[in-house]
């Protein structure tokens, strides 16, 4: 039985999609791949990049991190704040980077944390760009946002 | 009797009024149907998070000491965050929600139980509890009417920080609750420290063991601060639903009235025209027949 995922943050259901292949998830202890008939799972996310895989098709988003539940092949992730990769603006992002790099530059130590936080978020959201970008463009578009 | 032009001038003056309140009226309800959208948005996130930590709480050992988040402690200071409109306009709303804080504040619930501090969010109530020289520990103003969780987590952040740090033991959220259109209660939540939700929903009677990663104390560390966030979140936008709600049914109210004391004004206006019709008649008959004398 293929699995079911839904992209929820505290503002908008994103994403909710049946028949899922794969979902493959930045967990804290490092990338995740999580096919059918996996155990039940609660993990927390770090800031990066999902891919859902569907009838040879892949779809990139970016989570800034939050938690990922699997149960009974419901997929269920709890975003901070996610974006697909056709809604991340590739000039903010790299506006961010770059505000986050200067910040980190000359950040005493309490905005530190703050400020490479923020930098690991624009960084993973380039990285779902450029991925989106190497696979060429838009490809198979499954999981559109509703919102 | 009052003469005609100043009827008239009065009925003008009425009739502007009920165009001002018709118009903050229409604007009020779809703001409110907004409002209440966005609420409704919020709920699958909510519900799955309060799952996730009702499964938590049952792993991550001693609900006391699993996170400083949850210890309960003596109770020396207690903090409101009081979720108030930054405008009026939206009938007894505002003094229904003073007036249930003041209850906090002075009642009953409070006595023995230490300090009050707050954390006003919205003009109004800041003003309000500001004249009792009540310590304010942050005040927030203009949130817009559809906050987002970024304009929000400030103020939970703030109520998460003097927590762990120990400044205060106890935190409530006080803000309209939003029941239908016509009714807007206060209510008074508990946020800190945290009450996991009780796991007797459909999923826990079939004992699914999780694995979680990397650990269950570590997911709940990463999970109570963000539980807190949404709390407040909700609230906000709840209350925001009720204030627009609330606006909406007063000038409703303002409307009718207004309407009702058109059409009064224009009975004693045209009351007031005949008879002076009715007494020009009566010269000029009288003046004719004085001439034919």
């Amino acid at each position: 039985m293929p699995l079911t995922l839904e992209i929820i943050t505290g503002e908008r259901r994103l994403l909710r999609q049946e028949d899922v292949d794969e979902v493959i998830a930045p967990g804290s202890l490092g990338e995740l791949g999580i096919l059918p008939n996996h155990a039940p799972l609660i993990t927390s996310l770090v800031p990066g990049e999902l891919r859902v895989k569907k009838d040879n098709g892949v779809e990139e988003y970016f989570v800034s991190g939050g938690f990922l539940e699997v149960h009974s092949d419901d997929v269920t992730v709890l975003a901070d704040a996610a974006e697909h990769g056709s809604e991340i603006d590739a000039e903010r992002a790299e506006a961010a980077r770059q505000r986050a790099q200067e910040r980190l530059d000359q950040a005493t130590d309490a905005d530190r944390a703050r400020a490479q936080a923020a930098l690991a978020r624009s960084l993973q959201r380039l990285r779902v760009l450029e991925h989106r970008r190497r696979r060429g463009g838009g490809g198979r578009e499954m999981g559109r946002p509703t919102a | 009797m009052a003469n005609t032009r100043e009827i008239r001038r009065r009925i003008q003056s009425v009739e502007n009024t009920a165009k001002i309140t018709n118009a903050i009226q229409l604007v009020a309800a779809s703001k409110m149907r907004r409002a209440q959208d966005r609420a409704l948005q919020a709920r699958p996130y909510a519900e799955k998070m309060q799952s996730v930590l009702g499964h938590l709480s049952g792993v991550a050992g001693d609900p006391e000491t699993a996170h400083p988040l949850l210890e309960r402690r003596d109770i020396n200071e207690t903090t409101v965050i009081l979720i108030t409109p930054d405008r009026g306009l939206c009938g007894g709303l505002i003094a229904n929600l003073e007036r249930h804080t003041g209850e906090i504040v002075l009642g009953p619930e409070a006595g023995g139980s230490g300090d009050i501090s707050m954390i006003p969010v919205g003009r109004k109530g800041g003003d309000y509890f500001q004249r009792f020289g009540i310590n304010f520990r942050a005040s927030f103003q203009e949130l817009g009417d559809y906050p987002g969780l970024a304009e929000t987590q400030p103020i939970s952040r703030i109520a998460i920080d003097d927590y762990t740090e120990g400044r205060v033991d106890r935190v409530l959220l006080v803000y309209a609750s939003f029941v239908n259109t016509v009714s807007q209660v206060p209510v008074t939540v508990p946020i800190l420290p945290v009450e996991p939700p009780q796991t007797e929903d459909v999923d826990s009677s079939g004992e699914t063991q999780y694995i979680f990663e990397p650990s269950p104390q570590e997911v709940l560390a990463d999970l109570l601060p963000r539980y807190v966030d949404l709390l407040v979140y909700q609230a906000v936008l709840e209350a925001s639903a009720s204030e627009q709600s609330a606006r909406m049914v007063a000038m409703r109210n303002a409307t009718d009235a207004a309407n009702d004391m058109i059409s009064d004004l224009t009975l004693v206006y045209n009351k007031a025209r005949q008879e002076q019709i009715t007494s020009e008649l009566l010269d000029i008959t009288g003046g004719v027949e004085a001439l034919k004398g």
